[in-house]
């Protein structure tokens, strides 16, 4: 399979996100009790922003929103070049450079916001950070409804030093886990009610939020 | 409803002086919260009992109000209705009841605290209203609902006569209503006599509603306990009223004092009057007729001057006693006294009403007033002081209705009149008064802060609102409930003979099936039946 088509099927599967399929999308490659980094098997195939995603061992699950992707060479000290300048399509520049996929990588950054244990669901941080080399998976969509029951970890959000805009990453979080739920309207007004009690002295930024949440 | 449906908010902020401030829920809408209902508070070890005196609208950031969100947009208002964008009331807790056994039984008592952070706060239901106010029996009379509820609201009548009252509020607010099904309440629960100056003939017979539809009053339901009498025969005999009997008065029964207190009406100057004293000095009780009948000649003159009496003060003096002596009642002799006559009926326990027929100017009503109560006063005083050194019996509890309050008891005469000492003081001697009044401004404050339990519709001049809560806790609060009452068939009532204030709708009267719970007749269901058959 070559990485264009990988990275467009875990956007497809990404969007059904009412499977209960279980779908890897990572192995972390650096972690620390707030976030951890993981490396994607194929270029370009990163879980959406917003996603919910964990790291599973043992007993514990430890989720982690998707709040940062990017693809760099695989040595800092050489970036890629435009290669493409006779290539009639994208796929024909891949196959045409099929070295691409060896030099290059894929990453995304998720901020811890809780986890699981004993089939307890916690919405603070672990008490470890996810082990190096976890695996990382896309939660499914039980695993989302179970989390956004309760909406602490916006506050855990709020708090962190993510380098994108809080509220860009909250609305993003929400938008993806409204999917999920029964009743999507009115999973969205408890969240906004819950952001409004949180931000009470500050209406901007929740009105920034609001505005890219309602439907 | 269930008890959690009435659930309307908590207690997020108080002061036992300006009472609590209360979140709504977000449920809660605003709009239904009405100034003057009556709600509960549960504490963690009591219950609060209280009125809502403010509804407030609140923001959690100023941005809010300075630029408001797109509010077409359902999805934002939804969303801030209830967090960022909320209702507050203020609450004035005024009774409180514990949680234990004692307290229960005790009943509610006095407010002395605040609710704890956060209690949760309910529209007061029906038992709630009946805890406080009790259930109507033989002493509590219905006067009608709080405000928006179906309980009936009932006030102890004996507690209610036992000190002076007053109803207050503008013209056609419903004064006159209140004032009659209040002294059929008295008719029927207590154990009082009421003396009734009707100064424009509305209790006696009957009365008129404001869209002129003729209604019964207390003679029609009670034609065994109560007496009219009149001072307009020809009047009383045209309207159709049956009158008990005719009101004359002699002129060597008006005395000085009567005079003093006409002095306003009559415009006489403060010699004038401290000459009429000095002419009864000089003629006794036939002074009334002496004075008016002095001619202007050499010998007057020379009385006058012997008395150091100026010509232009006799002269004014003169004026005002011709005033008088034009009002058809007043007559050089009478048979019987009218006074005597009075009393006599009141003995019986007979209930009095005084119709002054055409004669609605205030100073025969001043007049009148004045010297019948003068002369019941002493002998009430009489009878109690007997009673009290245990020779005879103390004489029945009497209450005495006046209109135009005012001009009995404003800050100028309240001090010499009979109105005022009664007012002050005759609740020793078992009598006490029932003051109407659209200018409680006007009266005395002395006079109002001794009223045992006033009843006002609505007032909205500053001055009258102020004299009507002077002497109140939580009169602010108050003001503002009072200021928001509907013009029609809205009362606030407060002061002894409630435990708390409250705002209610009084109880209809008029209708053929409202005579029912008022009538005390044996045959009062087949009356009802009548007056039914006859409206078709």
């Amino acid at each position: 399979m070559d990485n264009y088509q990988a990275s467009n099927e875990i956007i497809l599967k990404e969007c059904a996100v009412n499977t209960e399929e279980i779908v890897r999308i990572g192995e972390v490659i650096e972690s620390a009790t707030s976030h951890f980094t993981a490396q994607c098997y194929e270029l370009d195939s990163f879980p959406p922003l917003g996603a919910l995603v964990k790291t599973q061992n043992s007993n514990r699950q430890i989720y982690g929103i998707v709040f940062n992707a990017t693809t760099e060479g695989i040595d800092p000290g050489r970036k890629p070049l435009a290669r493409g300048k006779d290539a009639s399509s994208e796929k024909t520049l891949y196959e045409a450079n099929p070295q691409i996929a060896k030099l290059l990588k894929s990453q995304f950054e998720a901020l811890v916001v809780g986890y699981k244990e004993d089939d307890r669901v916690f919405h603070y941080l672990p008490p470890q950070p996810a082990p190096i080399h976890s695996f990382a998976y896309l939660c499914p969509a039980q695993d989302v409804t179970e989390f956004s029951r309760s909406f602490e970890f916006l506050n855990t959000i709020l708090n962190s030093s993510v380098s994108l805009p809080h509220e860009e990453l909250i609305a993003a979080t929400l938008r993806r886990m409204s999917i999920v739920q029964e009743d999507k309207h009115a999973f969205l007004i408890t969240a906004g009610k819950h952001l409004a009690t949180t931000l009470s002295g500050d209406f901007k930024r929740l009105r920034t939020i609001l505005e890219r949440i309602r439907e | 409803m269930s008890i959690e449906d009435n659930r309307m908010g908590i207690v997020v902020s108080g002061s036992s002086n300006k009472g609590v401030e209360v979140r709504l829920d977000a449920n809660t809408s605003v709009e239904d919260m009405v100034v003057g209902r009556y709600v509960t508070i549960e504490g963690q070890k009591r219950r609060f009992f209280g009125m809502i005196t403010e509804v407030l609208l609140g923001v959690t950031d100023l941005n809010l109000t300075q630029t408001p969100p797109d509010t077409k947009d359902p999805f934002i208002a939804e969303v801030l209705s209830g967090t960022s964008t909320f209702g507050t009331l203020q609450i004035m807790p005024y009774l409180t009841i514990g949680g234990d056994i004692e307290s229960v039984v005790e009943g509610p008592q006095p407010v002395k605290t605040v609710p704890s952070h956060y209690s949760t706060v309910k529209l007061a239901e029906d038992r709630d209203i009946e805890l406080v106010f009790g259930k109507e029996d033989k002493e509590r009379f219905w006067i009608g609902n709080p405000l928006d509820m179906e309980t009936k609201l009932c006030i102890n009548l004996p507690e209610l006569v036992k000190r002076s009252n007053g109803i207050f509020g503008k013209s056609g607010t419903g004064k006159t209503f209140l004032t009659r099904m209040l002294l059929i309440g008295m008719l029927q629960k207590s154990a009082c006599v009421n003396l009734v100056f009707d100064m424009h003939s509305e209790y006696g017979w009957a009365g008129t509603s404001e869209k002129g539809r003729s209604v019964k009053a207390l003679k029609q339901l009670f034609p065994s306990k109560v007496a009219v009498f009149t001072l307009d025969e020809e009047n009383s005999r045209n309207r159709g009223v049956s009158t008990d009997y005719v009101v004359k008065i002699g002129y060597n029964e008006i005395e000085p004092e009567d005079m003093s207190l006409l002095r306003q009406t009559l415009n006489l100057t403060d010699p004038a009057v401290e000459a009429v004293y000095q002419m009864r000095r000089k003629f006794g009780n036939e002074w009334f007729v002496k004075t008016t009948e002095l001619a202007d000649s050499e010998d007057t003159k020379e009385l006058l001057s012997s008395m150091n009496i100026h010509e232009s003060t006799f002269q004014n003096l003169q004026r005002g006693l011709n005033a008088i002596k034009r009002l058809p009642f007043i007559q050089k002799h009478t048979e019987k006294k009218a006074v005597n006559h009075t009393i006599e009926y009141l003995n019986r326990g007979m209930n009095v009403v005084l119709e002054f027929g055409r004669y609605t100017d205030i100073t025969a009503y001043i007049l009148v007033a004045n010297l019948l109560t003068r002369r019941i006063y002493s002998q009430y005083r009489d009878k109690t002081e007997k009673a009290m050194s245990g020779a005879g019996e103390p004489p029945v509890p009497l209450v005495i209705t006046i209109e135009e309050a005012h001009k009995f008891l404003n800050h100028d005469i309240a001090e010499k009149t009979i109105f005022g000492t009664i007012a002050r003081e005759m609740r020793k001697y078992n009598v006490t008064l029932l003051v109407i009044d659209q200018r409680p401004s006007g009266i005395d404050e002395e006079i109002m802060s001794q009223m045992g339990t006033k009843i006002t519709c609505l007032l909205d001049n500053e001055r009258d609102m102020d004299s009507v809560l002077s002497g109140v806790s939580g009169k602010s609060e108050l003001k503002a409930v009072l200021a928001k009452l509907s013009a029609k068939q809205q009362a606030l009532i407060f002061g002894h003979a409630v435990p708390m204030p409250v705002a209610f709708q009084p109880r209809e009267y008029g209708s053929a099936e409202s005579y029912k719970g008022f009538s005390d007749t044996v045959n009062d269901t087949e009356q009802a039946q009548k007056d039914i058959e006859d409206l078709w």
